[in-house]
């Protein structure tokens, strides 16, 4: 903390638990936020460059690597976008099924590690999760037994916890025998007991009275709550299929940041992500779920991003919740694999990371040759909201201290998860005070 | 007196499309047919190796380091009872690095009686970029010393008792050409 009277000046050179590289600026004249701007590096428009002149199968393996929390993401949005470039739609059946399972995997560990890892410590008043462990024990024990719980899925079902290797285009290279999959009950039974306790637990931190009234948006389907996939609706109306992504979606961009800005033509900044799906879907969450929701009181809506934290977990008792339904019904598929030709067209797909929907477009040639690749990341989609988050944090906030304000700010972003994910992590936040 | 085997498990850490940052990976690897030895590669977060070595009672990381020192440079700390050296700390993309697993760790309860960290002095960490000369030519050495250390420690007689507090000072080995 430093500066004059006039002007204040606060730093944060090294912010842990968001994942990536970025930089904030806040600057504020009197009491009046005059500008906050979130600046972040994007590799997805590296890989979609990369992506050009590659063979259609490799789009999932090569996509996976643009980042470590949620790889099965970026592979889901992959397969399931050149799928319908050939024509080929797996909305049921076991391959289906499968993918489910594994993203269930994924939902746990990066949900998990999000509530525990990065966010609880804001909660409880540490600066990371090793200093919190110190004082909780218990309370880091379970964000380590979901993630272990999330990896267990992620490798049983991808052949290894990271980057799985055993899923390609039209399905998997190999299909656990139901006898393999029994050995998930007993894990996800235990994770869902921990995910139950996390929402009591959630339930319980101090939370700041806010509202937010983005536009929520979020995949939706008849019956089950949104992972891989669905329409593209939203609060206000919209309902799209994700073909329609690109007419509806524009991004464009700013001198601040090298992600690009999504927003709904003529309507916008959106917001996706646990609040959007949340609100969207609550009435397709298990029943175990809703229960665990309601319990906290929790209502039906909740629209205090503060709380996505109590949200991440009662997501969290559901996809227990799914992936032990799966496993419990699961017949092998006959084929590991679904046949998928190539052919000369432009194929769309969406699902939901965890932290928010995930775009992919592909256009291919006759002979599957990738000729161009669109990838919208949630993060690129959150970033208006999260800055306009942030100004009515400082603005609300503007009487705190600048160390305390400095925290409301920081956690006020990663009550949306944003993952930058990069080599390297550096978050530069400075406000600026005239 | 129980008297159980000693578990040792190595473990190699580091990223293979990333030039020197494989070579713990590299190490490892060449460690696979060790009898007795679980030998495991990491390439994700540093969060997991807390799995990794849970039921462990020793375990000898195998990482690649940047302190300054030339390139190739082994480095040896004994983790057990402290720390490891800010120089040797390095940086995590995501959540914790491999120093603060460690301390995670202790802090749970979950660390194991022994905590040897082998550190490789890396130069190059370009995307796809192969092993820089100085890392290749220790590979084998530090293979080598891991093993013996490995050997050891599972050779050891099953602590029933804590640890004697050690002086824990880094080690630095000349360079290996």
């Amino acid at each position: 903390m430093s500066g004059s009277e006039s002007t204040r000046t606060i730093r944060t050179d090294f912010l842990a638990r968001v994942e990536g590289e970025g930089a904030m600026f806040v600057q504020i004249d009197g009491d009046r936020v005059r500008d906050v701007k979130l600046r972040i590096y994007e590799p997805p428009r590296f890989f979609e460059a990369m992506l050009r002149g590659r063979a259609f199968t490799e789009a999932p393996d090569i996509t996976s690597r643009i980042c470590g929390i949620c790889p099965i993401a970026y592979q889901m949005s992959a397969v399931r976008a050149i799928e319908d470039a050939c024509g080929v739609a797996i909305d049921s059946g076991p391959i289906r099924d499968l993918r489910r399972l594994i993203y269930c995997g994924e939902w746990i560990e990066s949900l998990g590690l999000h509530v525990y890892l990065l966010h609880a410590p804001d909660f409880l008043g540490y600066p990371g999760f090793v200093e919190m462990a110190r004082e909780h024990p218990q309370v880091a024990e379970r964000g380590l037994q979901l993630k272990k719980a999330g990896n267990t899925v992620m490798t049983l079902v991808g052949g290894r916890e990271i980057h799985p290797i055993n899923i390609r285009v039209g399905g998997f290279y190999r299909a656990p025998p139901r006898a393999e999959l029994s050995a998930l009950i007993d894990p996800l039974e235990r994770a869902r007991e921990i995910a139950l306790a996390t929402v009591r637990w959630a339930g319980e931190l101090p939370f700041p009275d806010v509202r937010r009234e983005p536009e929520l948006v979020a995949l939706a389907e008849p019956g089950r709550y949104p992972i891989d996939l669905g329409r593209i609706v939203s609060d206000r109306g919209l309902d799209i299929a994700p073909a329609e992504f690109d007419t509806h979606v524009v991004e464009e961009h700013v001198a601040h940041s090298n992600a690009l800005h999504a927003r709904l033509r003529e309507r916008g900044s959106y917001l996706t992500g646990p609040l959007a799906r949340y609100n969207l879907s609550f009435a397709q969450l298990s029943p175990v779920a809703r229960d665990a929701a309601r319990e906290t009181g929790l209502g039906e809506t909740c629209r205090n991003p503060f709380q996505s934290i109590i949200v991440r977990a009662v997501e969290l008792v559901h996809v227990c919740d799914e992936a032990l339904a799966i496993v419990d019904a699961y017949e092998p598929p006959d084929a590991p694999a679904m046949e998928v030709q190539p052919r000369r067209a432009v194929g769309h797909g969406a699902t939901e990371a965890p932290r928010g929907m995930l775009y992919h477009r592909y256009a291919l040639d006759h002979d599957g040759t990738i000729l161009d690749a669109r990838i919208v990341p949630p993060t690129s989609q959150n970033q208006l909201v999260i800055e306009q988050d942030l100004r009515e944090v400082v603005q609300q906030n503007v009487g705190l201290p600048d160390e305390a304000l400095r925290l409301r700010c920081e956690q006020a972003i990663r009550n949306h998860d944003p993952c930058i994910s990069c080599a390297t992590h550096f978050l530069d936040l400075t406000v600026q005070r005239g | 007196m129980n008297r159980h085997p000693v578990s040792v498990v190595v473990i190699g850490v580091g990223n293979d499309l990333r030039a020197d940052d494989a070579a713990g990976l590299e190490v490892a690897r060449r460690l696979f047919e060790e009898p007795g030895i679980a030998v495991k590669v990491h390439g994700g977060e540093a969060i997991d190796l807390l799995e990794l070595w849970r039921s462990a009672d020793a375990v000898v990381l195998v990482d690649t380091v940047r302190t300054g020192e030339a390139t190739g440079t082994i480095h040896r700390f004994d983790a057990t009872s402290n720390p490891l050296p800010l120089p040797l700390q390095g940086s995590s993309s995501h959540t914790i690095g491999v120093a603060e697993a460690i301390e995670l760790a202790r802090t749970l309860g979950s660390l194991p009686q022994r905590v040897i960290v082998y550190g490789v002095e890396g130069a190059r960490f370009a995307l796809a970029g192969e092993l820089s000369d100085g890392v290749q030519r220790t590979i084998e050495p530090v293979a080598d010393a891991v093993r013996e250390e490995a050997r050891a420690l599972l050779a050891r007689q099953p602590p029933n008792r804590p640890d004697k507090p050690r002086r824990a000072r880094p080690t630095t080995y000349g360079r290996s050409s």
